[in-house]
């Protein structure tokens, strides 16, 4: 009884499939301009979810930056981290929709953007516009979350509050105009890249300008109260929360793959190719950070090892389409010896103090990854008889950035201390940010048991 | 009555609450605690900072016994702690003027036991 049932079922199926294949057959005079048609829809299409994906993965790295910076500051702070990090995302998305992406990407005068704010005129819908915007939305909100870190554990919170609007307002956009203006419209004005300036995903125009900002705003504040004793000499202010700073190093690492391969913003072979470059600095990176720690510190320090692989990461995000996977392990490998040394200088020489190590790994690691490209370049670098002039236009970009980035900063956090005051008092200091600015505390009845 | 305070490796815990079950003490109270004596302290750092840590974790014991119970209980807990090198702990024994039983209102020798 059943077997009959499908015989007849199948028996139907192939009379179906023989008309349905007759009438292919019949119609195949599809010229070559439909099928050219229908492959880039499906080109288009997979280029959206593509960087909708890769949007959403640069979007997670924000749960990452919220877990290092919380992990190596102290539990008296961690609200008042977690909410720095909550709500630069936030003013940033907010901020960056109503002014950043018009002064970023719209059509510029030669110094900035002047239409697209709030994407007026682009239908609500399908356009690419839509897609592109969320991809540069997280983006911004990256550099403007990397300060919070270099911050930590002294800032007032409504400074902070100020500055998130403003660097995605005007500091982020404008620098970003210039180096990455004409990737929505292709022949806008947009200096730095007209010269050949090369920053595929944003050593320079994200992670330097948030490193050089975290720079003047650790400058501004001054070291936590105890980070130096009365002959200068640094004193260590323990994280309380290793493993969820490596959880965050982890999540960071996770979220690069989008960050660095959804940078084409089109689906084909290329992402994997960054994958492969991105992958290998962030490890060489890693591992050259934990000998070098354990040649100049005597120890495989776990903190300093985590920030070579961000430091990797942040050095290969400028070169990453247009180098050799070898180069690439070598520029992370560099970026590893760096972040410990710029650790050290910053706390020892310059004494200035950054809790979380954001200026070494962000700020020194987008200069270098930026300037990497001149030298290791497939097309065009030194070291591939390309010559000096690539080179000097990663100079003059990555110097671009520095000036512009810290100089705001500078005036921003000098503003923001002689108005609403960048510092929280003494007291509030000692007992703890959560407690003073919030009202909350992170761990209630929280005890760790020491004999287990 | 008398008051055995005991501070101890907090890796022995496990051995000493077994030496004193052993030894039918079941009565016990654990603290966390911090502390130094001779073992001076030890060296950590942190991202390339050295931390002179002289505090070190140990774990207090607390124990109200009757006269009787006062030299087994010293025993058991040498017994479970004693490893021979320094940072073994100490004990220290007080007369405890009182002891109330909260729920019952007993006093003194009845109380402890």
């Amino acid at each position: 009884m059943c077997k009959s049932k499908i015989i007849v079922l199948f028996g139907l199926w192939m009379i179906l499939a023989t008309v349905l294949l007759g009438e292919t057959i019949e119609s195949s005079a599809v010229t070559e301009e439909t099928v050219n048609a229908i492959k880039d829809e499906i080109q288009t299409n997979i280029n959206i979810i593509w960087t909708c994906i890769a949007a959403f993965l640069v979007f997670f790295m924000q749960a990452g930056f919220a877990m290092v910076e919380t992990g190596f500051t102290r539990a008296k702070n961690a609200c008042n981290i977690l909410m720095k990090n909550l709500m630069d995302f936030s003013i940033g998305s907010l901020a960056f929709f109503l002014i950043g992406f018009g002064l970023m990407f719209g059509s510029s005068n030669g110094l900035f953007g002047t239409n697209m704010f709030i994407l007026s005129g682009t239908e609500p819908g399908s356009d690419w516009s839509w897609t592109f915007l969320i991809f540069q939305t997280v983006f911004a909100a990256t550099a403007a979350t990397i300060v919070s870190g270099a911050m930590a554990e002294r800032t007032r919170f409504i400074a902070y509050l100020i500055y998130s609007a403003v660097i995605t307002l005007v500091i982020y956009p404008v620098f970003g105009s210039w180096a990455w203006g004409n990737l929505l419209i292709s022949d806008n004005l947009s200096w730095l890249a007209n010269l050949g300036f090369h920053d595929f995903a944003g050593s320079t125009v994200v992670h330097s300008i948030g490193g050089w900002l975290a720079l003047a705003g650790a400058i501004t504040l001054g070291p936590r109260r105890g980070k130096y004793d009365s002959q200068g000499k640094p004193k260590a202010i323990v994280g309380h929360n290793i493993p969820l700073a490596a959880l965050g190093v982890f999540i960071l690492w996770f979220g690069w793959f989008g960050f660095n391969p959804g940078s084409t913003t089109f689906g084909d072979g290329r992402a994997g190719y960054i994958a492969v470059t991105t992958n290998l600095a962030a490890a060489s990176g890693a591992l050259i950070a934990l000998i070098t720690s354990w040649i100049v510190i005597k120890k495989p320090d776990i903190s300093m090892t985590l920030n070579g692989a961000l430091a990797g990461l942040v050095a290969i995000t400028a070169p990453c389409d247009g180098v050799s996977p070898l180069s690439a392990i070598i520029i992370g490998g560099v970026a590893g010896v760096l972040v410990v040394l710029s650790v050290l200088l910053l706390d020892y020489k310059f004494k200035i103090d950054d809790p979380v190590g954001a200026i070494s790994v962000h700020g020194v690691n987008g200069l270098w990854g930026t300037i990497s490209y001149g030298l290791f370049a497939i097309d065009g670098g030194l070291f591939n008889g390309g010559g000096f002039r690539q080179l000097g236009v990663q100079v003059l970009g990555a110097a671009t950035a520095f000036v512009w980035a810290f100089g705001l900063g500078l005036i921003l956090f000098w503003i923001l201390k002689k108005t609403v005051g960048l510092r929280v008092t003494c007291e509030e200091e000692l007992k703890g940010l959560d407690i003073g600015e919030h009202g909350n505390e992170a761990y209630n009845s929280f005890q760790l048991f020491i004999t287990e | 009555m008398k008051l055995i305070i005991a501070y101890i490796q907090p890796h022995k815990l496990n051995d000493v609450k077994q030496a004193l079950y052993k030894a039918e003490v079941y009565k016990i109270s654990v603290t966390n605690s911090l502390g130094c004596g001779q073992q001076k302290g030890y060296h950590e750092s942190y991202r390339g900072v050295p931390i002179e840590v002289n505090l070190l974790k140990k774990v207090r014991l607390e124990i109200a016994v009757n006269e009787n119970f006062v030299e087994c209980t010293v025993e058991a807990i040498i017994k479970g702690a004693r490893t021979g090198k320094i940072g073994d702990g100490k004990i220290l024994i007080l007369d405890l003027s009182e002891c109330i039983r909260i729920r019952t209102g007993e006093r003194g020798n009845a109380a402890i036991g």
